[in-house]
């Protein structure tokens, strides 16, 4: 560096590839991340096998038995993606983010590309190996499900795709409400208290609540519903899908709005 | 070149920056005075496009903060002591940082050098002292090695040392014919670093003038400053609430008098 010669920087412009690669690293290094993500796992695994092993009933959809524990693990990524978010709030951290990357829609979009395929991966992982656990587990000569069976791959497969759109869900709100406590408030109560309450009374907003679409539509090989008509399948996934997309564009809309 | 034009910025009932303009030019150093709450900080949120203006812009080198290609190879900034994660090691921080603009990553290590964090760089920045996390606030300003530096209170929280450092480094980066803006509510620090001074008062410009003009006014530097604030509604205000033993409210300093505090935050 030479007197008066200040290097001028390179010509080009950062791009949505410069952003996602700043994401993924601040989302891999904090240990409370990885935790939270291998705590998802293992819940929703040792509830397959708890299921496994109770199971008596071989006329029961065992396949949903198998995923029942993908509600805890998706109430946990739900809560991380709040976190992911507002903990940026919380530190300070948002003011050299965006300080960083400017364009703010693009920050949020890069934040759930990443945030959205570790959840997406970690969840596809976590269905398939709690089905497999919840199938190897099942005592008194029950016959484990196959994925060759109607609706098995489709049940696991979604069950697993849930774990990214309910992460999204809960990025989204840390972008609307951006305090921890009140967003994880949020995420519980909307995803799953207001869940249980429903379905308690039976009313015909439960089959629109996420955890109801996800244990009830998505994961299950046979109808259910608590006596309320439940969304096909593919529905609830698009049920979730515009959960998410809602969340995130409000949040984005926000984030471009307020000050940092 | 730094131009801000006309800035204003109203947070509900307070209006923290009131048509603000002022020039700020490369290779010498140039101090942003005021007093506690005087709007320095706002305004650097502003240049950032942290924090939207109500009226009024800012353009850097023509351009606004949001149109730069690569932000932090054209300008760094230490906004507050802490913009960090405290669970994030400080390499990692730096290195996340350092990916947006596509900086290469052995710049990581150039800055963690410069700033004396090499042997802390691993460790979690949430347990880092006052005095450190200014330090890594500094390294990230530095990581593109940008023409522009905006450092709102460098000198918070260093030791003498550090101050020194942090003194001779604005000098020699200034002396590159770079741009370095700095705020400080401490006029004997600005006395010893800056060459120009920009002094505002309850968001208002009060001066645009060169430390040698401004110490000309009065018996000292710090006189000349306490007058020329003194005139500020707010700061008079703020004096007001001080008690007995400080003097007449918005008064003129006698010889004698403790000299202006320094130490402390400003907002």
């Amino acid at each position: 560096m030479t007197a008066v010669t200040v290097t001028r920087a390179p010509r080009g412009h950062y791009r949505f590839r410069h952003v996602a690669r700043m994401e993924w690293i601040k989302l891999r290094s904090l240990r409370s991340t990885r935790w939270t993500l291998a705590l998802t796992a293992v819940a929703a695994i040792v509830i397959a096998v708890a299921v496994g092993l109770s199971t008596k009933n071989p006329s029961e959809d065992l396949t949903s038995n198998a995923l029942a524990g993908v509600s805890v693990g998706l109430l946990l990524i739900g809560v991380l993606g709040v976190l992911v978010m507002t903990s940026e709030f919380t530190s300070g951290m948002i003011r050299a983010t965006l300080a960083a990357a400017p364009n703010r829609s693009l920050v949020l979009a890069a934040k759930a590309a990443t945030f959205g395929a570790v959840a997406l991966a970690l969840g596809e992982a976590t269905s398939f190996i709690s089905f497999f656990a919840g199938g190897a587990t099942l005592r008194h000569g029950i016959a484990a499900p196959a994925l060759s069976q109607p609706g098995v791959l489709r049940a696991v497969l979604l069950s697993g795709a849930s774990f990214c759109l309910i992460g999204l869900i809960g990025l989204g709100l840390g972008a609307i409400i951006r305090h921890t406590a009140a967003g994880v408030a949020v995420m519980v109560g909307g995803v799953y208290v207001a869940g249980q309450v429903i379905a308690a009374i039976a009313h015909p907003l439960f089959a629109y609540i996420p955890i109801s679409i996800v244990a009830n539509s998505l994961g299950t090989t046979k109808p259910v519903g608590h006596g309320v008509h439940m969304l096909p399948p593919w529905a609830g996934l698009g049920m979730l899908g515009l959960y998410a997309a809602a969340a995130l564009l409000i949040g984005g809309w926000l984030l471009a709005r307020r000050d940092a | 070149m730094i131009e801000a034009r006309g800035l204003t910025k109203r947070y509900g009932r307070v209006l923290a920056v009131d048509a603000l303009s002022f020039d700020v030019r490369p290779g010498v150093v140039t101090g942003f005075l005021g007093p506690n709450g005087s709007g320095k900080s706002t305004t650097m949120r502003i240049m950032l496009g942290l924090d939207a203006p109500d009226r009024g812009m800012v353009r850097i080198g023509g351009r606004r903060y949001r149109e730069l290609g690569w932000p932090l190879r054209e300008v760094g900034a230490l906004l507050e002591a802490r913009a960090f994660h405290p669970g994030r090691s400080a390499r990692a921080h730096l290195a996340a940082l350092a990916a947006s603009s596509n900086i290469p990553v052995t710049r990581v290590d150039e800055v963690l050098r410069l700033t004396g964090l090499q042997s802390v760089a691993g460790r979690r920045a949430g347990k880092f002292s006052l005095g450190m996390a200014q330090r890594l606030g500094i390294a990230a300003a530095l990581l593109g090695d940008p023409g522009v530096l905006l450092l709102d209170e460098p000198v918070n929280g260093l030791d003498p040392e550090g101050i020194r450092w942090i003194r001779e480094l604005m000098k020699s980066l200034a002396a590159e014919g770079r741009i370095v803006f700095v705020s400080s509510h401490l006029i004997s620090e600005m006395a010893l670093t800056a060459d120009r001074l920009i002094v505002i008062g309850a968001g208002r410009l009060l001066a645009d003038t060169s430390v040698a003009e401004l110490s000309a006014r009065s018996a000292s530097l710090e006189d000349a400053f306490l007058d020329l604030t003194s005139g500020s509604a707010e700061f008079r205000a703020a004096e007001g609430t001080r008690g007995p033993g400080d003097g007449p409210p918005g008064g003129r300093r006698t010889d004698g008098y403790p000299s202006y505090p320094t130490s402390g935050r400003t907002s």
